[in-house]
């Protein structure tokens, strides 16, 4: 365990001894098994520290021993809220050096699916932050929309949660007959349920003391500490790798980077609830200018990059997600490092939290919007 | 007991078998008629207590868009009984380190805090209230404060830190609100003019009117204060599970885990109940009386009970409603509400409630308009008194809020919808294709 620091700024009340407790591993709102622990001074944190690892896999060790192609289930484990994202990351990195010639279906579904992705990643965000934050009818509401996108991945993949979306070069499958019709009915029932949540949230007093003004990030702060995804644009800065490395299909796409001012929990949700109506639109698009042909590239029997270091990195709904490939020319990598989002994003959190009470780290925790698995990987 | 329909006959007959067993009657009316009624009060708050949990689940469920308690017996009927079986028979767990004899005993304290208000509780007129007490409502009052004792025991007894943090925060909030829950009903015992719960129904049964139309102001401070002091969302800080674990009773299990539940939902049951008695007209419902006056004692009182527990169900609904709908408030805005509205709205209305009651006196002593018909039931105000004390009472709402606005206008928490912000939407150019291209990927140091 990390040792708190002793020495605080903020002086106790009576010089009491402050008191410290252990949040979690098991804990409802530690999003999996973070361990938080705060040094209290009655309810106002005065420092905290988080201690990871408890769901320590080592994908990346793992990675060593296995072909270029097994890999990819692996990788769906890490942020499994967001499985298609984060395969995708994989698949992308390995075409990329391999210079394969992935063909434009196969990149207008993967940009649908990892939309679709992203939208129930968010849905689930939104329901697990405002059920930290006590609004616990949000969770169902939520949990209902997310249900349709698992059904179409049901349907795509054979799989609702670790799809195992991608093969390296393009997918094992077309798009299920029925696909057009699944996505095209989401795509227009979704923007009324978003509003619904804005009518219980956005205008609703309590969400807003509770969430304006909580863990403030300024834009310089989060650029230093790394963050990414919707945290960072929350702060104020238009940077999204989907504009600034385009990938998949995303260079074809119209859409706008929803960016907060105050970098608060309750822009970073804006921004997410945003997110989600840009995302609708990509949807949107992509079915609608969907290319025919085959959605797979001719791919050699053993796949073996070229010697070299190589990144690449795309916008998972948590971040930018990367994947550092060290390849030696043979058919296992010779060492893979995955950035996490999660990882970096957690790193805000003492900043965020500190002079702000318990209920706050909840909230704040929430707005992070971390997965464990990706963290400790 | 006069001519009754045949389904009441049994009380009847147990009043004769009583007799024809040798009791003298004032053994009879004063020893085992309120053991029968405490029985029936008991059995009753338990059945709804546990049926209220099952209409909490399955009100929640509607809410959310999914069916609630579905497989045990028709429509899950019977999972009330199913989980308290389950919660008696479980494993009377304490923890090693807890404080073995206030940790037994802190449950049994909450529960029978709670249970002890039933005994003044006017259900109905007649002999559907164990005992009318000349302070009930100062009973009421002080037996439900002794139920913060229970939390704070069963807080600090556990040797937990989410179990302490529950208990200081509930023993704050508690006694915070229930300042401003006591000075609500000030304003309504103006009109009553008597401490006594059934003397308060009398009261606004002889006048035929409720005083929520008197004092909508006093309502609506009582009724926040009533979820608050009950620690019902969203004002369930001491067990905020998503921050506490469970607060208080984190580290209680089983049956005695079970007691405190019971005695949330118990404490709730009453503090619906006295909203109902004080503000909604208790068991009294216009034309009802007509059934007494049929003749029909018995009859008469079963409807008047049965107003009483649809009226008592609806502010009970609210509670539920309320719970699935907000999100839950931060200690400090909790206490914020607590001292900077709630208990200077309560000042306020006990000042304007009587300064009404001032003006409808001196309307009817300087002979300007007859509005006081007679003060033998409380305050008995004819048409026009009512008239103008509804008017006074509108005023009051709009005066309490619009003075308490002014006083806090400049507070962060006020000014929230104005600090609401939108964000802002950025259109930045796109790189270059990534469709059909080949470009590999970054390669910082090519090996």
């Amino acid at each position: 365990m990390h040792q708190v620091e002793i020495a605080t700024t903020q002086e106790t009340l009576l010089d009491s001894p402050e008191m410290v407790l252990n949040m979690g591993p098991q804990h409802p709102s530690t999003h999996g098994v973070l361990r938080v622990v705060l040094k209290l001074d009655g309810e106002t944190v005065i420092d905290l520290d988080c201690d990871i690892g408890y769901l320590h896999r080592g994908m990346e060790k793992i990675a060593e021993n296995r072909q270029y192609p097994m890999i990819a289930p692996y990788w769906d484990r890490l942020d499994y809220i967001a499985a298609v994202s984060n395969g995708l990351v994989w698949v992308e990195t390995v075409e990329q050096v391999m210079g394969l010639d992935v063909p434009a279906r196969a990149h207008y579904l993967r940009t649908i699916l990892t939309e679709l992705n992203r939208i129930a990643s968010h849905l689930l965000w939104l329901a697990t932050h405002a059920l930290d934050i006590g609004a616990v009818t949000v969770l169902l509401w939520a949990l209902r929309e997310r249900e349709e996108i698992l059904k179409i991945f049901e349907r795509q993949f054979g799989a609702r949660l670790t799809c195992h979306a991608w093969r390296i070069g393009g997918m094992t499958n077309d798009a299920y007959d029925d696909f057009d019709v699944d996505v095209r009915r989401f795509v227009n029932n979704f923007p009324k349920r978003l509003d619904e949540y804005e009518t219980v949230l956005s205008e609703n007093r309590i969400w807003l003391s509770r969430t304006v003004g909580i863990g403030v990030i300024s834009a310089e702060d989060a650029v230093a500490i790394g963050l990414s995804g919707p945290a960072l644009r929350g702060s104020g800065l238009a940077w999204d790798v989907r504009k600034s490395r385009p990938y998949a299909a995303y260079a074809d796409m119209d859409f706008d980077i929803p960016v907060g001012e105050n970098g608060d929990t309750f822009d970073r949700y804006l921004v997410r609830l945003e997110e989600m109506r840009q995302s609708r639109r990509i949807i949107q698009q992509a079915i609608d200018g969907l290319p025919d042909g085959p959605v797979s590239a001719k791919l050699p029997k053993v796949v073996k990059p070229p010697a070299g270091d190589y990144y690449h990195s795309i916008e998972a709904p948590k971040g930018e997600i990367g994947c550092y490939l060290v390849s030696d020319g043979s058919a296992h990598p010779y060492r893979v490092r995955v950035r996490p989002p999660s990882f970096v994003n957690l790193q805000a959190l003492r900043q965020m939290c500190i002079g702000h009470l318990v209920a706050d780290v909840v909230a704040i925790i929430g707005t992070l919007d971390i997965v464990l698995g990706e963290i400790d990987r | 007991m006069n001519a009754c329909p045949l389904f009441l006959a049994p009380l009847n007959f147990i009043d004769s078998l009583l007799v024809k067993l040798g009791l003298a009657p004032e053994t009879i009316n004063y020893v085992v008629w309120p053991l029968i009624q405490i029985g029936v009060v008991v059995t009753v708050v338990a059945v709804w207590v546990a049926y209220g949990t099952y209409l909490e689940r399955k009100i929640s469920a509607f809410m959310q868009a999914r069916l609630g308690p579905m497989r045990v017996g028709p429509w899950g009927l019977l999972q009330p009984i199913a989980d308290g079986l389950k919660l008696l028979t479980k494993e009377d767990f304490i923890p090693e380190k807890a404080d073995r004899w206030i940790f037994f005993f802190a449950p049994y304290i909450a529960v029978a805090a709670a249970f002890i208000v039933f005994s003044v509780i006017p259900f109905g007129p007649d002999w559907a209230v164990i005992t009318d007490v000349n302070i009930g409502l100062l009973l009421v009052i002080s037996v439900s404060s002794v139920g913060v004792l229970a939390l704070i025991l069963a807080g600090w007894s556990s040797n937990s830190k989410y179990s302490l943090l529950g208990g200081l925060r509930s023993s704050a909030q508690m006694v915070s609100y229930e300042v401003s829950m006591g000075l609500a009903l000030i304003g309504g015992l103006m009109f009553a003019r008597t401490l006594s719960l059934s003397g308060i129904v009398t009261g606004q049964a002889s006048d035929s009117i409720w005083y929520v139309l008197y004092q909508p102001a006093g309502f609506l401070i009582f009724l926040i204060s009533g979820i608050a002091e009950n620690n019902r969302a969203p004002f369930d800080l001491p067990e905020a599970e998503s921050e506490l674990v469970a607060g208080f009773h984190t580290e209680y299990s089983g049956f005695r885990w079970s007691l405190f539940f019971m005695a949330e939902y118990a404490a709730m049951v009453v503090v619906s109940a006295i909203a109902t008695t004080l503000y909604l007209g208790g068991w009294y419902f216009p034309f009802v009386y007509k059934l007494e006056a049929a003749g029909l004692h018995n009859a008469y009182v079963i409807v008047s009970a049965l107003v009483f527990l649809i009226k008592l169900s609806v502010v009970l609904y609210l509670y539920f409603w309320l719970r699935w709908t907000l999100p839950r408030f931060r200690y400090d805005q909790l206490m914020d509400i607590g001292w900077k509205w709630l208990i200077p709205a309560a000042l306020i209305n006990i000042v304007f409630t009587a300064f009404s009651v001032f003006v409808v006196q001196a309307l009817d002593a300087g002979q300007v308009l007859k509005t006081i018909e007679d003060t033998s039931h409380g305050l008995n105000l004819t048409g026009a008194g009512k008239i103008v004390m509804i008017v006074m009472g509108i005023v009051g709402l709009l005066l309490t809020g619009g003075l308490l606005s002014l006083v806090n206008w400049r507070s962060r928490d006020f000014n929230l919808k104005s600090q609401r912000r939108n964000i802002r939407l950025v259109s930045v150019p796109s790189g270059v294709s990534a469709v059909n291209s080949t470009k590999p990927a970054t390669a910082p140091n090519e090996v």
